[in-house]
């Protein structure tokens, strides 16, 4: 046992040793999480818009007000001709543009008739996409204050169902459980993987193995200090989310560690693979990096929504482990679900450990080659 | 005529004075012995000499030129070969030649007749289309030897080049290098191999940062009144402080 | 017992035969050089008998043990150097110690007295970090790391390359001292000069061993007639005694050259240089080196 504590504690000075590690596992969570939080999200703040308007009615001044008073968007100005339309995009000061039908108060009184047209920039989909749909929203919750106020029954209580864990539209909201999947590989598994390799291209792993040392030992020790060095990130993700970000856990915090556990083993296990297949640090971190960091990023649902996706991607996303830690998380921490909910997510990230861990116990070497 | 010439060279590292005014003068021609034992300043030395490190004080030329003002017109004129990178693994044995005469700005035009006269006096010529890291090590030697004379330099400067070869390439080496020295290339080579130290011209052996001694082999030996330059060296260097 | 016991040892890396069956044997407090130019299969050679490799064929046993069979049994008594320094740089030189010592199931304190002589020379620097050593403290502190639980066999692949020639001396010197204790020692070197300081030796080439015996044996047996010519102008020397069809070989070793000759008595000789416009020429029939014998036996294998 004492072998055990002189080797994690040596493990540990490496770790506190070298500036770069440090950077790596303390302050790149931080500066991911806040960056994801904050900056890159799928929010959007004061985007500008035009409007063009024939009608010039209670109804339309209503509707532009609500939304020009909204967080996401300004008025930049109003458009008389339709034909400037296009001129005003390709000048790039405008995100949207809203035009109106004519006579549009009358309309939306008698014929039901009224029409909106929500036009914007298609180059950038995702962006568009938000835009026409917060916009189209603040038009039906305008429609809702209508029906309220004039004693109608109200009928299209329905849209606002997509925005239920999410009232204010936060983009963090989204990225957050993303960011923990991120950090959480990029600690566990390209770390460890960086500091098996690096043993063995030092040579210090020759001397290792040619003493009574049992493998398993050696594997663990080194796994350790990574998984403590997780549940740490984990806490600070948590706690900036909750006090940076102000997103709220809702469901069970002992629920969520576990979960946090269970991917943190996926991801060691991934490491410890990927440092047996390879004896060079640059080749452990290009493994890392392209094999298990990008498709956390790109597969998982963190950046883009794996629905979208083409048919083969989707299937590639399903053996992402952060697939469905990313799920699960949202389940728990933001729709506070409780374990039933997230029964599958739990039984496929369990498998995946169980094999993985498997694997890279057996694939550890005990020799050289 | 002289193509090294220092005085009081000195390189210090905050309050660790690696290189302590060395002052020496190296003939054009000559094969000229680095010896000290680890750590006792060489490498900072050679780097200082190559114009690769500014001196903290003293002053010295190299070809001719100002260590301290001209460093890059010093690597134009010399050749450097060292232990742990002399060839591209991955490019073809002319390939390294090409580009090494490249980088020295070799004209274009005589590229390619200089590499096929080279490959045939070192009997190289069926290697010429080899990859490198195909060859045996002694080989991959002598090829990094010529390729860092292929400009024909004024000096060239060796740092440990015949580390773990066999005493049979080894000997091919130094005949290489004796080659060089009656081509009128200054030779000054590092080594751990004390008999080696007996085929140059003048040794000098540096401990903690100093020159101690500089002379010919078999003046050294007369001087300290020993058989081999092995005592020589053990004598100088054994009481050395910077281990 | 034999120490170390191979058996017409094998290994293949792709193509590449590293070695092509080597025997020899070890005995108890043995210091055994295996002696050769980098890649002649010395290292190989060294990871199949510390069980870090697989032979293709052929067995070996180390202490009594079967490489591959009880490797377990291998590791826990065994003391290894690689070639290059393989201890952990940002740890500090007590630090490396104590985790040598305790992977070994041991203290620093109770194997002391083996590395005592040995640590002392380091022990001022005990905080330093280990990267910041020099060569020579470096190889001192894995000599150390290696002792620390008392092996019974002492694995040193080529502790003195890159080494200046004073650690060097000392190095040899604490192997002596550790001779004395009963430890088998196999160690290898690219040095010819270190072979007269082994008990026995090996010298490999292209994985295969040209001659075992001890170095006194294998120096007598050199069978050729051995002169050193020395000359005002020694470039010119060899290329003129390459072209003299009496002389077998010559070889360039320091400040004379050495020549095997066939037919040819000394006068000649002076007289053929003469004749070449040599001056201060010097001839002397002399004793063959270890390296000597390996060049002369390099040629015929």
């Amino acid at each position: 046992m004492k072998k055990f504590l002189v080797f994690i504690q040596k493990e540990f000075y490496h770790i506190v040793r070298d500036t770069w590690t440090m950077i790596i596992l303390l302050v790149l969570p931080i500066l991911m999480t806040l960056l994801f939080g904050f900056g890159i999200s799928t929010e959007i703040k004061n985007a500008k818009f035009a409007v063009y308007d024939p009608s010039h009615d209670l109804a339309t001044q209503k509707i532009i007000d609500k939304i020009k008073t909204s967080d996401y968007f300004t008025l930049e100005t109003y458009i008389d001709d339709p034909a400037d339309i296009e001129t005003i995009f390709q000048e790039g000061k405008i995100a949207l543009v809203i035009v109106f039908s004519e006579q549009f108060y009358e309309n939306m009184l008698h014929t039901g008739d009224a029409q909106i047209l929500l036009i914007a920039d298609g180059t950038d989909p995702n962006t568009a996409s938000t835009l026409t749909s917060y916009a189209s929203r603040l038009v039906a919750s305008y429609q809702q204050d209508q029906m309220g106020a004039t004693g109608m029954p109200p009928y299209q209580i329905h849209t606002e169902v997509k925005l239920l864990y999410n009232p204010t539209l936060k983009g963090s909201y989204n990225t957050v459980p993303g960011v923990m999947g991120m950090i959480l590989m990029l600690i566990c598994a390209m770390m460890t993987s960086v500091s098996i390799a690096r043993e063995k291209e030092l040579g210090s792993m020759e001397v290792i193995l040619v003493s009574p040392m049992p493998p398993l030992l050696i594997i663990l020790s080194k796994v350790i200090p990574y998984f403590a060095i997780s549940i740490v990130n984990f806490t600070t993700v948590l706690l900036l989310s909750v006090y940076a970000l102000e997103i709220p856990i809702v469901g069970s915090l002992f629920l969520l560690y576990g979960l946090a556990l269970l991917f943190i083993f996926v991801s060691l296990a991934l490491g410890l693979l990927i440092s047996s297949l390879v004896d060079k640090q640059i080749v452990a971190l290009l493994i890392s990096v392209m094999g298990l960091l990008l498709p956390t990023v790109l597969l998982s649902g963190l950046m883009f929504p794996i629905e979208n996706m083409p048919l083969l991607l989707q299937g590639i996303a399903q053996i992402v482990p952060a697939k469905w830690f990313i799920v699960a998380v949202k389940n728990v921490m933001i729709k506070g679900l409780g374990i039933t909910s997230i029964m599958k997510e739990l039984v496929v990230l369990g498998a995946m450990a169980v094999v993985l861990i498997t694997l890279s116990l057996k694939k550890f070497k005990i020799r050289l080659d | 005529m002289k193509v090294i010439e220092t005085d009081k060279l000195t390189k210090k590292f905050g309050s660790f004075t690696a290189v302590d005014s060395i002052s020496m003068e190296v003939e054009k021609g000559e094969i000229f012995g680095f010896l000290g034992a680890n750590g006792a300043g060489k490498t900072t030395a050679m780097r200082m000499l190559c114009g690769l490190s500014t001196p903290t004080s003293g002053k010295g030329t190299v070809a001719g030129f100002d260590i301290n003002k001209n460093p890059e017109d010093i690597k134009k004129n010399i050749g450097y070969m060292s232990q742990k990178f002399a060839l591209y693994e991955d490019l073809k044995v002319w390939e390294n030649l090409r580009l090494f005469g490249g980088i020295y700005g070799v004209p274009q035009k005589e590229i390619e007749p200089r590499i096929d006269k080279l490959l045939t006096t070192l009997g190289f010529m069926d290697e010429k289309n080899t990859m490198v890291k195909a060859l045996p090590l002694g080989w991959k030697q002598k090829l990094s030897f010529s390729a860092s004379i292929f400009h024909e330099p004024k000096i060239v400067f060796l740092d440990e080049p015949t580390g773990g070869v066999d005493p049979a390439t080894r000997r091919q080496f130094w005949e290489l290098i004796y080659d060089a020295s009656d081509r009128g290339i200054t030779v000054f080579v590092t080594t751990h191999y004390m008999d080696e130290a007996e085929y140059c011209d003048r040794v000098s052996i540096m401990v903690d940062g100093k020159i101690e001694a500089l002379d010919s082999p078999k003046n050294l030996k007369s001087t300290f009144n020993v058989e081999s330059m092995d005592e020589v060296f053990f004598q100088l260097a054994r009481g050395a402080k910077n281990e | 017992m034999s120490s170390i016991s191979v058996n017409n040892i094998k290994r293949n890396y792709g193509k590449v035969e590293a070695l092509k069956g080597v025997s020899f044997e070890v005995e108890k407090g043995e210091i055994f050089g295996i002696i050769g130019p980098d890649g002649a299969g010395k290292t190989t050679l060294f990871r199949i008998l510390t069980t870090l490799l697989l032979a293709d064929s052929g067995e070996a046993k180390v202490d009594g043990n079967d490489v591959i069979k009880e490797y377990k049994d291998i590791r826990k008594k065994v003391g290894y150097m690689p070639g290059r320094f393989s201890l952990y740089q940002d740890l500090s030189v007590e630090e490396n110690l104590k985790v040598f010592a305790t992977i070994f199931n041991t203290t620093i304190e109770e194997n002391y007295h083996l590395i005592e002589d040995i640590y002392k020379q380091i022990e001022p620097f005990k905080k330093r970090r280990a990267g910041a050593l020099s060569g020579g403290m470096k190889q001192k502190l894995a000599l150390s790391c290696a002792l620390i639980h008392e092996p019974t066999v002492l694995f040193l692949d080529e502790p003195t390359t890159g080494v200046d020639p004073v650690s060097r001396k000392e190095l040899w010197i604490m192997l002596k001292k550790l001779k004395k204790e009963g430890i088998t020692i196999l160690v290898s070197t690219p040095y010819m000069d270190e072979a007269s300081l082994c008990d026995r030796i090996a010298l490999i080439q292209d994985g295969e061993f040209m001659k075992i015996d001890t170095p006194e044996n294998i120096v007598n047996a050199f069978d050729s007639e051995l002169w050193s010519v020395k000359s005002s102008n020694m470039s010119g020397l060899l290329k003129d005694l390459r072209a003299n069809n009496k002389i077998i070989t010559s070889f360039a070793f320091g400040d004379t050259h050495h020549v095997t000759v066939k037919g040819l008595s000394v006068e000649e000789l002076k007289s053929y240089l003469v004749g070449k416009g040599h001056t201060s020429i010097e001839i002397n029939s002399i004793k063959a080196s270890i390296e000597d014998c390996f060049l002369e036996l390099s040629k015929s294998s």
